[in-house]
């Protein structure tokens, strides 16, 4: 397995580490067989041998990190649910993954639902839940037949239901289709779509490990949190943290997409480099440089080619002015206008706004107006400064992180390519072609020629 | 867009009557879907957007008698549920097609070939945004970010991913659907119908033999790491539909200038507040009917 100090070692066989997707090209690999023949349950047979206690105190010592955005330690989440309280307690798993360029928890749903339905049984054993609730985005129905399948070939097999493994250990586990609308992605939306209202953000404290789902104690982690317990259990915390750094350890799946040669998912340890993961999977598409990318989806601030270098974990990306985010590395070529990207971002963002939190509402749709007359050739200068006073007016000043998010783009593109705003404005327009930045364009010019 | 009510000239001040209740076998069969989504959770009212997506089967949109129905059966109020089912999208709220076509125009789909997708297939089908064709088989609409961005440009069918899209094979795909020959996506089940789609989304377990094995594993781009890892060979070009990119010349989008929004696109047209299923003249459930009686 991969140690840190190994890293130097530029193979992908060095700087790579699949566990999450190691049998990811397995015929069937989302059957519960598959699962078992690699070790599926085993994790949970050594927590079920654990005292709820300890086992939170070590996922806790694992240092697993949640997978969603935040980072939070995943163990200490669940050490925030209060015992012995005589209320029901929930894991909610949010699986409606949204936020653009994101595209991880959606594959590994698809080839490795066990590894989540593993872990739920797990952490509901540590929280001492007995109904979890899966909400999944609902515009990915492959993924929810996959899901319903896996859940029911984990109730045939006695992992759910009553008295599991004969732990005395009771569990459900509810799938729920969530109906379209990204801001349910915020874990506080999230409860109340699942409550049945319409997915706006909750005013925190208190948090949901306190008052979550029915103002009951609740665990909301990410997909890929979750499905990264098994195998610490089943492996040992200390091999866990043999990968990444000491703040960050473990392995993630990092998911490459854009103008690169070959766009997929890479499960790695923390701290690869982008330049790591170009350099072992054929760079950019031939013939182009790298202009921006975002290192954990559009809510994350936008780096540049000056960052290829930024160990992409939770403190080396936060350093370099950026958040690891969900590790959706979005690579932008040269052919791509700036401008023309973050004004789609933003249309996203005020499409998406619940509209419950004034500055987000408003000020993502005044957003939009000035992107759009400044990709159209209408801008005045004096735009560019109103589009970063807008933001900032956004930036920390409503419930939730959306709003923070719509103002990531704005802030570290007027930071990285204010030149090119400044183009369109005296220039009267876009100075890109849109053609030549398709997939199919650079194919197309060579039948041409 | 539909017209709204005050240009059809019906009084805003007017209440609208109760929207009339599903035939008794309709509510009857629903009924018994409505009790199993509900025991599946601990309090009743979190059943709400499975029920939507229940009363959508249905019907193939959300109407005010869909509406109704989950307000009875959950014991609100018709505008609690009313609150709810404008606030997502994937609620329709007026009648469209067998086949719901989205295109990606997030950033990255968008800047990857999405927009120039999503441009000729408004032209090839003479629709726009949201709209659907006189036959009724394809509603074309852009949507956001669906978590396939190494799979880039993607559109979805009826929520079935097809991967790697050019302008070519989304127009034959399009023309596939019109003409009833079997379309199958590159991750995901031959396809349903939309009303079966919603069915599925209701938490209604697909039951159609070989439908969770249908496409097979992970798609090529979630295996690119992997095959890196075991030191397989990187594929030199990963899996985009070459076979479609000969054939896009000749449809290639003829404006290779500046890009500049579309008007009607303008001034977050797409935020408008869209009509609920109430205003539509055409659905018998409407208030129009019911005035009229």
């Amino acid at each position: 397995m991969t140690l840190a100090p190994e890293l130097k070692d530029t193979s992908p066989e060095k700087l790579l580490a699949p566990v999450l997707s190691a049998f990811w090209d397995e015929d069937k690999s989302w059957t519960l067989d598959v699962y078992k023949r690699h070790e599926g349950y085993e994790g949970l047979r050594k927590a079920l041998a654990m005292s709820p206690d300890d086992l939170i105190a070590y996922v806790k010592d694992s240092g697993l990190r949640g997978r969603g955005g935040a980072g939070f330690p995943t163990g200490m989440k669940w050490q925030f649910i209060p015992q012995g309280d005589g209320k029901p307690h929930y894991l909610v798993v949010n699986a409606d993954e949204s936020e653009p360029g994101t595209c991880k928890d959606i594959p590994l749903l698809f080839a490795n639902p066990h590894s989540l339905i593993e872990g739920m049984i797990i952490a509901c054993y540590a929280i001492r839940s007995s109904h979890a609730f899966i909400y999944l985005r609902g515009e990915v129905v492959p993924v929810l037949r996959r899901l319903h399948s896996a859940v029911s070939e984990a109730y045939a097999a006695g992992y759910l239901g009553q008295n599991i493994l004969g732990s005395g250990l009771d569990l459900d586990i509810t799938v729920h289709a969530g109906a379209g609308a990204y801001i349910c992605g915020e874990e506080t939306a999230l409860l109340d779509s699942l409550e049945g209202r319409r997915g706006q953000p909750r005013l925190r404290p208190p948090f949901p490990a306190v008052a979550g789902l029915y103002a009951c104690p609740t665990v909301v982690n990410n997909v890929e949190s979750i499905a990264s317990v098994p195998a610490i259990l089943h492996r040992g915390k200390d091999w866990f943290r043999s990968m990444g750094s000491e703040k960050s350890p473990g392995f993630t799946l990092y998911s490459l997409s854009g103008h690169v040669a070959s766009p997929g998912q890479y499960e790695a340890p923390l701290g690869i480099t982008l330049r790591q993961l170009l350099e072992m999977s054929g760079g950019m598409r031939p013939g182009h440089r790298l202009k921006f990318w975002t290192p954990g989806g559009s809510s994350t601030p936008m780096f540049t080619e000056e960052h290829l270098d930024v160990p992409l974990d939770y403190e080396g990306v936060g350093a370099a002015g950026s958040m690891l985010g969900t590790k959706a590395l979005q690579c932008f070529d040269e052919t791509t206008c700036v401008v023309r990207a973050v004004t789609r971002w933003t249309e996203f963002y005020a499409h998406e706004s619940c509209g419950k939190c004034t500055p987000c509402r408003e000020g993502t749709y005044w957003l939009v107006q000035l992107l759009r007359d400044i990709e159209a050739g209408k801008g005045v200068m004096s735009d560019l400064d109103k589009l970063n006073d807008i933001a900032d007016n956004i930036n920390g000043k409503s419930f939730c992180a959306l709003g923070d998010g719509a103002a990531s783009p704005i802030f570290s593109s007027l930071k990285y390519f204010r030149e090119e705003y400044e183009q369109h404005i005296t220039g009267r327009g876009c100075p890109f072609d849109p053609a030549k930045s398709t997939v199919w364009a650079d194919s197309r010019t060579e039948v041409n020629a | 867009m539909t017209t709204s009510s005050s240009e059809r000239g019906v009084s805003l001040g007017m209440p609208e009557l109760p929207a009339p209740a599903y035939p008794d076998d309709v509510r009857a069969r629903l009924e018994t879907d409505a009790r199993e989504i509900i025991a599946r959770y601990p309090d009743s009212r979190s059943a709400l957007l499975p029920l939507l997506h229940l009363v959508q089967a249905e019907e193939g949109h959300v109407t005010r008698t869909g509406m109704r129905f989950c307000a009875d059966v959950l014991e609100l109020t018709t505008a609690e549920v009313t609150a709810v089912a404008t606030f997502y999208t994937m609620y329709r709220r007026k009648p469209s097609g067998d086949y719901q076509v989205g295109v990606c125009t997030n950033t990255l789909c968008a800047v990857m070939g999405g927009d120039a997708i999503f441009t000729e297939l408004q032209e090839h089908l003479g629709v726009g945004n949201g709209e659907t064709t006189d036959d009724g088989k394809v509603t074309l609409e852009h949507i956001e970010c669906n978590a396939a961005c190494d799979f880039a440009p993607v559109v979805m069918v009826n929520w079935e991913f097809f991967d790697n899209q050019t302008p070519a094979t989304a127009k034959r795909l399009v023309d596939d659907l019109r003409a009833g020959r079997p379309v199958e996506p590159t991750r995901g089940a031959p396809l349903c119908t939309f009303k079966e789609t919603a069915r599925i989304l209701a938490g209604f377990p697909d039951e159609r033999p070989g439908a969770v094995e249908a496409s097979g594993g992970a798609g090529p781009a979630s295996l690119v790491g992997l095959r890196l890892a075991r030191g397989e060979t990187a594929p030199a070009r990963v899996v985009h539909p070459r076979e479609g990119a000969s054939q896009d010349r000749d449809s290639a989008p003829q404006d290779r200038g500046a890009h500049e929004p579309s008007p009607s696109e303008h001034l977050s047209s797409h935020d408008a507040p869209q009509d609920t299923s109430a205003s539509d003249p055409a659905h018998p459930a409407g208030p129009a009917a019911e005035e009229g009686e």
